[in-house]
């Protein structure tokens, strides 16, 4: 190998970076995090012709404004030391927005290369386009692709080992504007900035990019500091504007004007793109809501309708009576202590393995997800229902999760990714348990049976709603409290539709089944093992002889008397909500156990016995609301990004619990 | 004063100037809304807000409160 080097991939969202991403690295692809933040850092690695190329993903970014976080990642990761050059993919057929990001890197000086995307798709507009022109104007290698066919990838491979090259002019020096930059250039020498990049710290340092102010103001010499004011003052005053910002965009612009007036010869009349025709009845103001309704109901139906269950249901079949027998009978012959099977077996394969019979379904729904967004239809769903859901302060975006999280609230969090607003995102993510997710459904089933026997399916809808409304409620509250930036609105591109790719789609399944079983196998796996022993020792750390005296038991003792106020102080209740935390549909099975009978018919006699109905109901509320189960605890901090906002919307979400059925239950014991 | 959100669906509009300020201003200049640029407002949504305009070849869609903030050339 006759080099190495490490080449940054940049490019528009819907730019068809990700396609080109994978057709480059193939298979050969790591996924880790930036640091601090959960966007995903994804890294390959291709060899050709005895050089190593090290591959950086970056996030689909517009411009290198310091506002979302993708762009700060993006922005940090190019001004960084790490990269030797970047592989800018721009889109053939959005070809003005694309290349404003495209002089922005130019600016920068890197080696850099321009593939031209979406060749097939120009082609078919009857588009035609001067290569050697577009190459000449930008001072760069422009190569021209199809990332699906895999047209020159070749070439554009042969590029990336030999061919990339310092741009050859600058073209932010424009009329107008270009004097001024590079002026500024000149003026920022001293300071210890990469040299090559001095016209991109220029033109910022003209807008008054904040970032680089806060960063390097206050190091710079006075005189250099009204110097650059005097640039800046003279720049917007040339064109009669107040605003270098603007000065600087508009500049930019008009020269991708005529960059393209001169690379791009387009057919006199505009037909009609695919994009625009399937808009058109996609987005018709009567046909948009039922279209959605249908798309809606079918993810939502094969990931946790018969299909998605049946699935889940033979995972867990498979786990627990095929692994877990298996395991027990071999352990057992080679002499293993009974407590170790116990652990191994109930324990350990338990724990894990209810979280593993989910695994099917989130591969479902990472299926219709992933095509969702590679369609372009999720940003379209988004435009449908924003109205609605900015009503409680998030936005179009959220919906997706927000429905997930009927079915199980660890998918919905994880669907939440799609979102870029990282304020939209964290309350999504806070709000998501609160609708009523499937796991809960046999412990309504259970007590609203045992309590309102004539009344069930009443009862079982007013907590779905009850729990939209206390949705709708903590929104609220969330908005007026933490969240109370300004959010940056809703200004949000809709892209062209394109056929997703098979690859793309089975590769983006695997990573989404690959991070939850190593979730599964670590966080799970420890907190499996600490329920079990609190549900097996007594606090003396002797084996106990029935669940009330284990650790478990004993804590639900000593925390009863706080439910005392909300109708159900018995201990076992406790215990319940308790081991509810490992999976949400074991409050049943521990009631029957504590309650030491059967379940079915004997269980709800008791039950009626045990509750009234107004304490009934206040469980169930509280069973509604409280801190979901440990498999979406666990994906919530690995969303959130840290165990503060963790245990921040756990215990925000059982403090509301809290309220809610104490307010329900003491004020419905004044009437009743 | 005309803004772009006094376009109905099929009719066009010159940039005349934006008001916004901040995060939305760059947000809006980094997607290609600069002086002089044409936009035609598509469509509405079902529920009357966001609006989808087209321009520089492709659809952007922004709520009405900040379609109201790009000012467009009067006449025409």
């Amino acid at each position: 190998m006759n080099g190495k080097k490490t080449i940054a991939i940049i490019g528009n969202p819907n730019s068809g970076k990700t396609t080109l991403f994978n057709r480059l690295t193939g298979s050969n692809q790591h996924v880790g995090n930036w640091p601090g933040v959960t966007v995903d850092r994804k890294t390959g690695h291709v060899c050709h012709d005895g050089v190593g190329v090290d591959i950086v993903d970056l996030p689909g970014i517009y411009s290198l404004s310091p506002y979302t976080q993708e762009e700060i990642i993006a922005r940090e990761y190019v001004l960084s030391d790490e990269l030797d050059g970047i592989l800018n993919i721009v889109d053939a057929a959005n070809i003005e927005r694309n290349l404003y990001l495209t002089l922005q890197l130019i600016s920068l000086g890197l080696p850099m290369v321009v593939a031209l995307g979406f060749m097939d798709d120009v082609r078919a507009q009857g588009v035609q386009i001067d290569v050697a022109e577009l190459e000449r104007r930008l001072g760069v290698p422009v190569v021209p692709i199809s990332a699906k066919k895999g047209e020159n990838i070749h070439d554009l491979l042969d590029e990336l080992a030999h061919g990339m090259r310092v741009p050859a002019q600058q073209p932010t020096y424009l009329h107008g504007v270009g004097a001024a930059i590079r002026q500024a250039s000149d003026l920022l020498r001293p300071l210890p900035l990469r040299e090559c990049s001095l016209p991109f710290y220029a033109a910022k340092l003209l807008e008054g990019d904040k970032e680089l102010w806060a960063q390097y103001g206050g190091d710079m010499p006075r005189d250099m500091r009204e110097q650059l004011d005097a640039l800046a003052e003279g720049m917007h005053s040339h064109a009669n504007s107040t605003d270098n910002e603007m000065v600087l965009a508009d500049a930019l612009y008009d020269y991708i004007e005529e960059v393209v007036r001169a690379c791009f010869k387009r057919p006199k009349e505009h037909k009609l793109t695919v994009t625009e025709r399937i808009d058109r009845i996609v987005l018709h103001r009567v046909w948009a809501l039922p279209i959605f309704a249908f798309f809606m109901f079918l993810m939502f139906w094969t990931t946790f309708g018969p299909f998605g269950s049946w699935l889940g249901g033979g995972m867990e079949y498979l786990i627990q009576e095929l692994i877990s027998p298996a395991v027990q009978a071999g352990l057992t012959a080679v002499g293993t202590a009974e407590w170790l099977i116990n652990l191994i077996c109930d324990g350990i394969i338990g724990g894990v393995g209810s979280m593993l019979s989910f695994l099917p379904q989130i591969v479902i729904l990472f299926f219709f997800l992933s095509v969702l967004e590679d369609t372009g239809y999720l940003a379209r769903v988004a435009f449908i229902m924003d109205t609605l859901l900015r009503r409680i302060g998030l936005s179009g975006k959220s919906f997706v999760p927000m429905l997930m999280g009927f079915g199980c609230t660890t998918p919905a969090v994880m669907a939440a990714r799609t979102m870029e607003n990282d304020a939209d995102r964290r309350m999504t993510i806070m709000l998501t348990p609160f609708m009523s997710c499937s796991a809960k459904l046999p412990v309504y089933a259970l007590v609203a049976g045992a309590v309102f026997p004539a009344h069930q399916g009443l009862v079982v809808i007013s907590l779905y709603v009850l729990g939209i409304l206390m949705g709708v409620l903590a929104g609220f509250l969330l908005k007026k409290t933490i969240f109370r930036e300004v959010s940056s609105g809703f200004v949000l591109e809709l892209p062209t539709y394109r056929m997703p790719s098979f690859k793309g789609t089975v590769l983006n399944m695997w990573q989404k089944a690959k991070d939850f079983i190593t979730r599964a196998g670590t966080i799970i796996l420890l907190m499996s093992v600490v329920i079990w022993v609190l549900q097996n020792f007594t606090p003396t750390l002797a084996v106990a002889q029935d669940a009330g005296t284990s650790i478990l038991g004993v804590v639900g003792t000593l925390i009863a008397p706080i439910f005392a106020p909300l109708g159900f102080g018995a201990w076992q209740e406790s215990v319940a909500l308790l081991t509810g935390l490992a999976a949400k549909e074991a409050v049943v099975s521990t009631m029957s156990v504590l309650y030491g009978v059967g379940g079915g018919a004997e269980l709800t006699a008791l039950l009626g016995s045990v509750f009234t109905p107004l304490s009934g109901y206040c469980f169930l509320v509280f069973t509604l609301l409280y801190m979901p189960c440990m498999s979406a605890f666990a994906t919530i901090k690995r969303e959130m990004g840290g165990w503060r906002w963790a245990f921040g919307a756990a215990a925000f979400q059982t403090v509301l619990a809290y309220l809610a059925a104490l307010v329900i239950y003491q004020v419905g014991s004044l009437i009743l | 004063m005309k803004t772009l959100n006094n376009l109905k669906p099929g009719q066009s509009g010159i940039v005349d100037r934006i008001t916004a300020e901040g995060a939305l201003k760059r947000h809006f200049l980094d997607m290609g809304i600069t002086k002089g640029v044409a936009v035609t407002m598509e469509r509405v949504a079902p529920f009357g807000d966001p609006v989808a305009v087209r321009l520089r070849g492709y659809s952007l869609s922004l709520r009405r409160a900040e379609a109201k903030k790009i000012v467009l050339e009067a006449g025409a």
